[in-house]
């Protein structure tokens, strides 16, 4: 009896089993969304559920990919490691073909061992660790937002390309952000053999006046300054270096690319280069998606949300592309096919950096910042 | 490094230091004739600048000289600045003159925050640009690299404050006042001195002398907001201390002495450790001259 039992019930699993795969081939198709939903950093990942599902709900209206509907399934991780692993290890047991997230970059580096290990891709709107594309650890990782470094590769290239410029002095205030900043552009400087790093230093943010180290670049022979931080001490730098008749370009980051920047240095604003996010406010899906957030939700979006529709439309593209949901065609497809988003037109590197994403040069032009195409 | 580095520094130091020993008189006077230490000076300085650039924004409409300009804007701060330092002195500092010298350092403390925050709700958290005021001089061409016309300016200034300061003091009646007070207060009350108006007149003198290094400062730097005063007050207290508080020459050699050090720290080795460099200077000094490089020390129970 009790064999007839064990029998049974090993039937009814596998049926379960053949239901379930059978499911997957005909059903709706699954896409995981992961991120906070709940706690202190759910402001950041509420958005790009919210984005998904305009997305999704756009692509069912019009019949779906594949001849399916999609389906989406959200799932919290509270931007925290160890509870990522098991959001992951939920999505990959609902039977998602891809995921979009995970939000926070300490919870996308955990949770993504589980999802290679079940061949899902993972697209982050968000996470900008360098390692995550860098290290080759993450083959089945992208993200439609650019790595932290990439900012101050954007710089570097700029300085020494497009300006030409050999001999460098990089500055900091000292802070996570701009010291960050500033060892990734001097990094980038020294592998580079045109560059020469002439002056690497920290200077203390509201100190009175900066004479001694603009003397210092001076005697460097610096021809370009990279400054990581933050407007105040930019504008005073700026200011004073123009006082001294110094014919040094200023180039300098997000921090800066201010419009108080501008306001504080006035006419010494003026020539300054400083790089920011690529501006998409001229791009027609990206206020198409605005509007829709606006109708759908009644208010304007959150952090993320244009990265996280672009992950959305990417993942959906590969899918309809690679004509399947098998892990080696949709990656290929992300990897190959270019597609429309809020971002641009983007499609994803080796290392799953996506093309064309990321931040652009900006300089002060009579007292705004203009855009280097 | 060559010579012409050295001056820049040497230069650069100068006017970091006179723009401390600015606001440093404040904090020595004070503490010279009342035993307290202000730390709402910085404030005064602050306020000071701000004067300026709100008095400097409405002339400007008028297109009127900016040497002109920074005149008036100038003496108009003095004349704000003096009256807070004053009105301050009134309500935080004399109703506590009797009290532990402790709680009048917290009166002080508390000034300073409520200083900040008004300036930060009346007028703005965000940094405004400080018009230039200071005009480039044709004469200072052949070394402008070394030396411009904003820092040549300070320096100036600010040894023609401490002339006028050091005339006050030994020539005039007032000064002898002043320093009777410093020496004994008891004393000199006893022999018809009117403490209050030297108090008074302290705080003026102090509260001017920081306007002007606010204005001249900020026309340097070319920009302000409310928090500018907390670390510059830091700093000048740090040289007033360095040298001898209490004592007018000291606090200006200790300012001195504190702009050339960070000054060359920064030229000769990092400028990561600006501030390091200020203090060590500060420790080795008071390890050897626990009252400063001109104090007189004091054998009074604390």
């Amino acid at each position: 009896m009790k064999k007839i039992i064990t029998l049974i019930m090993v039937l009814l699993v596998g049926a379960g089993f053949a239901f379930a795969n059978g499911s997957s081939e005909s059903g709706p198709i699954k896409i995981g969304v992961a991120g906070p939903q709940s706690g202190d950093l759910a402001s950041y990942g509420i958005p790009t559920a919210k984005a998904a599902q305009i997305v999704v709900d756009e692509v069912n209206a019009a019949g779906g990919v594949l001849g399916r509907q999609i389906e989406l399934v959200v799932e919290d991780d509270v931007c925290k490691p160890e509870v990522a692993t098991n959001t992951a290890s939920k999505l990959v047991g609902e039977g998602v073909v891809g995921v979009i997230g995970h939000i926070c970059s300490g919870a996308t580096k955990a949770a993504m061992g589980t999802y290679n290990e079940s061949k899902i891709p993972a697209i982050s709107p968000s996470a900008t660790n360098p390692a995550l594309t860098q290290s080759g650890d993450y083959p089945n990782f992208f993200r439609t937002i650019a790595s932290d470094d990439a900012q101050a590769r954007t710089e570097v290239d700029f300085v020494l390309d497009t300006l030409g410029l050999t001999k460098i002095a990089v500055l900091h205030d000292k802070g996570d952000y701009g010291k960050g900043l500033a060892e990734f552009a001097k990094k980038f400087l020294e592998a580079d053999s045109r560059a020469e790093v002439v002056l690497f230093e920290g200077i203390t943010p509201g100190a009175v006046d900066y004479s001694a180290v603009i003397n210092k670049i001076k005697s460097s022979g610096a021809q370009a300054v990279i400054f990581g931080g933050y407007h105040p001490e930019a504008s005073k730098i700026v200011g004073q270096m123009k006082k001294r008749k110094m014919d040094v370009v200023f180039v300098s980051d997000d921090g800066v690319k201010d419009d108080t920047f501008i306001k504080v240095a006035g006419e010494y604003a003026e020539g300054v280069y400083a790089s920011g996010p690529k501006d998409t406010a001229g791009n027609p899906l990206a206020k198409k998606y605005e509007k829709a957030h606006q109708d759908k939700f009644g208010e304007a979006p959150g952090p993320f949300y244009q990265n996280a529709v672009s992950a959305t439309l990417a993942l959906i593209n590969a899918i309809k592309v690679a004509e399947s949901t098998d892990y080696d065609a949709v990656t290929n497809a992300l990897r190959t096919s270019l597609v429309d988003t809020p971002l641009g037109k983007i499609k994803f590197d080796d290392r799953g950096d996506a093309i064309g994403v990321g931040f652009a040069m900006y300089q002060v032009q009579n007292g705004v910042y203009v855009e280097l195409k | 490094m060559d010579l012409s580095y050295f001056f820049e520094l040497f230069l650069g130091g100068m006017t970091r230091g006179s723009i401390y020993a600015l606001i440093a008189l404040g904090y020595t006077m004070v503490y010279g004739i009342i035993k307290l230490i202000n730390f709402a000076h910085g404030e005064i300085y602050m306020i000071g600048a701000f004067t300026a650039l709100i008095i400097s924004s409405v002339l400007g409409f008028t297109g009127m000289n900016s040497i002109l300009i920074l005149v008036i804007s100038g003496v108009l701060a003095i004349f704000f600045s003096s009256a807070y330092g004053v009105t301050m002195e009134k309500i935080a500092y004399k109703p506590l003159r009797e009290a532990p010298r402790l709680s009048a350092l917290i009166s002080a403390i508390g000034m300073s925050m409520f200083l900040q925050n008004y300036v930060l709700l009346a007028q703005t958290p965000d940094f405004l640009p400080f018009p230039t005021l200071i005009p480039d001089f044709k004469f200072l061409k052949p070394i402008e690299k070394i030396l411009n016309s904003t820092q040549l300016v300070i320096l100036v200034t600010t040894a023609v404050v401490m002339i006028l300061l050091t005339i006050l003091i030994k020539f005039t009646r007032t000064g002898k006042a002043m320093r009777a007070t410093s020496q004994d207060a008891k004393m000199a009350q006893l022999l018809g001195i009117n403490i209050n108006r030297v108090i008074t007149i302290t705080f003026i003198i102090g509260s001017a002398t920081a306007a002007i290094g606010g204005v001249l400062i900020s026309s340097h730097t070319g920009q302000l907001n409310y928090y500018i005063g907390f670390i510059a007050g830091i700093k000048a207290f740090v040289a007033a201390v360095l040298g001898g508080i209490g004592s007018i020459p000291g606090a200006v050699l200790g300012s001195f002495v504190l702009g050339w050090t960070e000054s060359f720290g920064t030229g000769y080795i990092s400028s990561d450790y600006e501030d390091v460099f200020a203090f060590i200077f500060l420790l080795v000094i008071l390890i050897f001259r626990p009252s400063g490089i001109l104090g007189r020390s004091q054998n009074d129970k604390v």
